[in-house]
């Protein structure tokens, strides 16, 4: 490893002045992901800057009845939260379907956000990755397939984002609250994650040295009804192939008033369904209603050998994961 | 020194035999007490600390190495030397192209050593070693496991059976035959992970190599260590008290601890530490070569075999020869009077496969059991039955009458206890909620193996204790606990009494624990130690007097056919929305002769089982074509069974005595549980959805609609 200096934060605001005044000193959380990193030689900073400490460990119940949580609050803290449970269960079981007990332990809410992406390619510095090392090509393409994208995808990165946090955050409409040297912004869980482009090195729209305080969640009849479904390679402590973060409000009919879907294990980002949202609306949910959705929304996506088996994988757990939000409907 | 050889009697009584005594260094190991190779307190003659040692590995997979240049590591603080193949001592023997390492410029596989760095600290040899600037020249190579990739037939295949056998007209039986199965199966690459890294600390102080290492067999590493160094093998000495795991990688030393010693031979004085890093194992340290494997039976109607083939074919590496035997459990599975195996091997530039718990028998019998299954299809015979059927009254291969052949007994106790006949005889006929379910039953076998050569002493000791000594080790399965009762009975004495000596080259000659020999083999030797030492010295010896005796063949090998068979049974459950497979349940029922220690076994066979599930749910190495890397190198893109997808699971045995294999009565246990666990796992899924699957891992993706 190479050697570095390491700061304890003393407040937000210091962080903040001490990552941005510096292109080579990164925030640390709980180091469940970056640490890993520092030994892999996948990132060589000179400096770490230890934002874990930092008094942004609290779940706050808002006034409109939404939820904010600080950067600092554990996975499996959050998974706990009654507030959680009850408003926002697909957060819950998305943190629950997460890496493993250890980890959830001591990972930290920014940095599920900003964990990086799991492809072979880039945690191995002896390969080819545009992410790691920009312009120096993508070793995916053609090569270890199995978790890779199948929508959104570009040529330089073809990788998929790993937290199932941040699918469920998507589902919600989620706000992740940002500092940076100019102060404080507010950036909706849509625009956080960005589709690689030409740019897979930026993972996130988030400037160097900006740092995540807190994700606020607003209230929602479909946040309430909401679950989260994962399908992997082993029954714990796995990524998922694909998952589905799902949340239903029907009328008084039963029929479909507002519904989130956003995939995860499909692409760079948290996939927001917005084409299969929208087929949904004003429909009654049943398996076929669903899976005619998805199918549309799926319309887009670009497969290989390696891939194809996602395309089916989602559509059924989207349908899965919809209808057993509704009692009685058709499966 | 020579020791007499002594062919032991059958133990006349056993009180310590068959009894669940707790194991020996249980309390270390649980509390962290024990040391492992890179934590002992190695310190040179006048106290030096020990040095750390990293690989610097190849990044092409054939060429060679044009130039190291270490001066930017030399400058990182806390390095101490980087050494390469212009400067690494020169090796007295290079025969054994795995082990001859920076001898030269040649490299054969990605991931080759070709440069290791010794510095004060372990965190400045990690980032010297990314400091050192290999410059490689790429030559064109070939390492992807293809259908048409070219293969040629070996002199004969590991363990030194034969490549080929021939016996009737299968050809002619086959097209005659009436029912028949032809299909092709698969096992990836695998990779043995045992928890405690391959990792050493050597120690030269000018006359005497000291290896503290993570091995199967001190002994067998003196062996190669030494003459590959120029050395007597005396002044060599390998301890290797407490081992986390090998599954087989530790079996035979590989390049690592050629690196370590080597490295210790420049610095003199100097302890010397290395851990490979979980990423190098999967160059490094043995793997089980992928293999594919074509399945042809000939059949009568009534499932009766007639004619049956199997030919596989499997990976080996272009440095070096590895054979794995995959065909030849087919040769005394089943009757059948028309039979051929063969075994063809494709040689690439890749790392060198080696053995991992079961070779051939695993990834074999995985093929010939689903193979199995699809006869039971094809005749419409209940595939218990089917096995019940084609039962061979003597050893098909050797025509010599089993030792100990009980497969049709732990087919019917495990269909009875599993609940088997309840099954519905249709595929895709049970669902559970969102699950398909089904059953699938394998069987399994393994051969009775014994290693000669091995010597133990018995020496009486103050109090009525007995101090028993072989060079033996216990690599985690409990060895040390049922020597320690093998010795008592032997003796006639309790357990308590026994102090059991091992794990250390200087002491009497020990076999490598491997091939599910140890037990078998070095209880052989002591029982004939024991013996010779009553013989010698009476039922009250004076404290001090001793006997050591070296280990006859007890095991009437060349009579009989000696073998151990077992039947897996198991429920899978297949997601009828993402195709992911489950097992709650998984039972297997065993003949392995009499079990010393009820626990150790049951923790071997559950072990056993547990592996074989993994591989028939999540193991698979993926080697990329155009690199030869394999880029799948750690646990969390390596899946292994996690514990939610242990679920119910349970390991029985028959109540049996083996006289003619070892005078314990005993047989080996260590790798049956993985053999045939896949394929019940497989021919389940068949069951549940009507999807065969002839290739491991059963991932989602075979199961989705
Ligand atoms: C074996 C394994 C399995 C896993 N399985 C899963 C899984 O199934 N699903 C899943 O979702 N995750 C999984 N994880 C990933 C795990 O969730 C992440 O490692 C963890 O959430 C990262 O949080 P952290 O606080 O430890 O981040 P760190 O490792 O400390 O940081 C991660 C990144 O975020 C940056 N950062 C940290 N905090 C902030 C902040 N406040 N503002 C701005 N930047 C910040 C760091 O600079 C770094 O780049 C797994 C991890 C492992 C090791
Ligand atoms: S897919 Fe993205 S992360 Fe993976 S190698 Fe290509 S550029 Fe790197």
């Amino acid at each position: 490893m190479k050697e570095l200096t390491y700061h304890r934060a003393d407040d937000a605001a210091s962080a903040v002045a001490l990552v941005s005044g510096d292109p080579d000193a990164r925030f640390l959380g709980g180091g469940t992901n970056l640490v890993d990193h520092l030994k892999l030689g996948v990132t060589r900073p000179g400096t770490l800057v230890d934002v874990s400490r930092l008094p942004l460990d609290e779940v706050t119940e808002l006034p409109d009845g939404g939820l904010r949580i600080g950067t600092n609050v554990r996975n499996s803290d959050l998974a706990a939260h009654r507030a959680v449970r009850r408003g926002w269960p697909v957060v819950a079981r998305a943190l629950l379907a997460g890496a493993s007990g250890q980890i959830r332990n001591q990972a930290t809410t920014g940095g599920n956000l900003l964990q990086r992406t799991r492809c072979v390619y880039f945690q191995d510095v002896t390969t080819p990755c545009n992410k790691r090392e920009p312009g120096s090509g993508c070793s995916a393409v053609g090569g270890y397939g199995r978790y890779n994208a199948i929508l959104g995808a570009s040529e330089s990165c073809v990788t998929t984002h790993p937290s199932d946090l941040a699918v469920a955050l998507a589902a919600v409409d989620a706000t992740v609250v940002v500092l940076g040297p100019d102060g404080e912004r507010r950036v909706p869980m849509g625009d956080f994650h960005r589709l690689p482009g030409d740019r897979p090195e930026q993972d996130t729209t988030l400037a160097h040295g900006e740092l995540v305080t807190a994700v606020e969640l607003p209230a929602s009849a479909a946040a309430r009804r909401s679950t989260y479904r994962k399908a992997r390679d082993r029954a714990s402590y796995a990524f998922a192939l694909v998952s589905v973060a799902a949340g239903v409000e029907l009328d008084d009919d039963g029929r479909v008033s507002d519904v989130r879907i956003a995939w995860g294990g499909v692409a760079h980002k948290p996939w927001r369904a917005e084409v299969a949202e929208a087929e949904l609306r004003g429909r009654f949910v049943s398996e076929e209603s669903v899976r005619a959705a998805a199918e549309a929304e799926l319309a887009a996506a670009v497969t290989d050998e390696q891939t194809a088996y996602k395309v089916p994988m989602v559509r059924n757990l989207t349908a899965l994961t919809l209808t057993s939000l509704v009692e009685g409907a058709a499966r | 020194m020579t020791a007499n050889e002594v062919t032991p009697d059958p133990l006349r009584s056993t009180s310590s035999i068959g009894t669940s005594l707790l194991r020996r260094d249980g309390v270390e190991k649980v509390t962290g007490d024990a040391t492992y190779a890179v934590e002992h307190p190695v310190t040179g003659p006048a106290g030096e600390p020990p040095l750390h040692a990293w690989l610097v590995t190849s990044t092409v997979a054939r060429g060679r190495v044009v130039a190291v240049d270490p001066s930017e590591a030399l400058a990182h603080p806390g390095v101490v030397s980087v050494i390469d193949h212009t400067s690494a001592p020169r090796l007295a023997d290079t025969s054994d192209r795995e082990l001859a390492i920076l001898q030269d410029d040649a490299i054969d596989f990605r991931g080759q050593i070709v440069a290791v760095v010794l510095a004060e600290t372990s965190e400045a040899a990690r980032e010297g070693a990314t400091l050192v600037a290999v410059e490689q020249e790429a030559t064109e190579h070939r390492s992807a496991f293809d259908e048409d990739v070219e293969t040629y037939a070996p002199e004969s295949v590991n363990g030194g059976s034969e490549t080929d056998t021939l016996d009737g007209e299968p050809d002619e039986a086959l097209a005659r035959a009436l029912v028949t199965v032809d299909a092709t199966y698969s096992t990836p690459h695998e990779h043995n992970n045992p928890m405690e890294p391959h990792a050493a600390t050597a120690l030269w102080d000018g006359e005497r190599l000291t290896l503290h290492d993570s091995t199967q067999g001190p002994r067998p590493v003196r062996g190669t260590i030494g003459p590959l160094l120029g050395l007597e093998e005396e002044q060599v000495r390998v301890l290797a008290p407490y081992v986390g795991g090998g599954f087989g990688s530790k079996g035979l030393p590989h390049a690592p601890e050629a690196a370590v010693a080597m490295a210790a031979m420049t610095v003199p004085g100097r302890p010397v530490r290395l851990a490979v890093t979980r990423q190098q194992m999967f160059a490094l340290t043995g793997y089980r070569t992928p293999t594919r494997s074509r399945v042809r039976f000939g059949a009568h109607p009534d499932g009766r075999l007639e004619a049956l083939r199997h030919d596989t074919v499997s990976q080996s590496a272009r440095v070096k020869e590895f054979a794995e035997q995959a065909a030849v459990p087919a040769r005394v599975m089943y009757a059948a009077p028309h039979r051929a195996t063969t075994h063809r091997l494709a040689e690439l530039d890749v790392p060198v496969p080696s053995w991992m718990r079961a070779p051939g028998e695993m990834p074999g019998m995985f093929a010939h059991e689903v193979a199995m299954d699809e006869l039971a299809l094809h005749t419409g015979v209940d595939p218990v039955d089917l096995r019940v059927r084609n039962e061979p009254e003597v050893d098909p291969d050797t025509g010599n009458p089993w030792g100990n052949r009980r497969l049709v007994e732990c087919l019917r106790r495990g269909a009875e206890r599993f609940g088997w006949a309840d099954r519905p005889v249709e595929p895709r006929a049970t669902v559970d909620g969102e699950w398909w379910v089904g059953t699938g039953v394998a069987a399994s076998t393994y051969p009775m193996l014994w290693m000669p050569g091995n010597v133990a002493r018995v020496r009486s000791l103050e109090g009525g204790r007995y101090g028993v000594a072989i060079a033996a080790t216990d690599i985690g399965t409990g060895a040390r606990t049922v020597l320690t009762q093998i010795a008592a009975d032997a003796l006639g004495c309790p357990a308590e009494a026994i102090e059991m000596d091992m794990a250390d080259s200087d002491l009497p000659f020990g076999s490598v624990a491997g091939g599910s020999s140890g037990t078998t083999s070095w209880g052989t030797a002591i029982v004939a130690a024991a013996q010779q030492f009553r013989a010698d010295h009476g039922d009250s010896p004076d404290p001090g007097v001793e006997t050591t005796a070296a280990s006859g063949q007890y095991a009437d090998m060349d009579g009989h056919a000696l073998h151990s068979f077992g039947a897996v049974f198991c429920e899978a459950r297949v997601h009828r929305y993402t195709g992911e497979v489950r097992v709650p349940r998984m039972l297997g029922v065993y003949s392995v002769g009499r079990v010393v220690n009820p626990r150790t076994a049951r923790s071997q066979l559950l072990g056993g089982l547990v592996m074989g599930l993994s591989a028939a749910l999540h193991e698979e190495g993926w080697r990329d074509p155009r690199t030869g890397h394999t880029v799948t190198q750690d646990l969390a893109t390596y899946h292994v069974a996690a514990h939610a997808d242990v679920q119910q699971l349970d390991a029985e045995w028959l109540d049996d005595v083996d006289e003619i294999s070892t005078p314990m009565g005993s047989r080996g246990i260590g790798e049956i549980g993985i053999v045939g666990t896949a394929a019940a796992v497989a021919n389940a899924t068949w069951h549940a959805t009507g999807v065969r699957v002839r290739g491991l891992p059963l991932t989602a993706d075979h199961f989705l609609d």
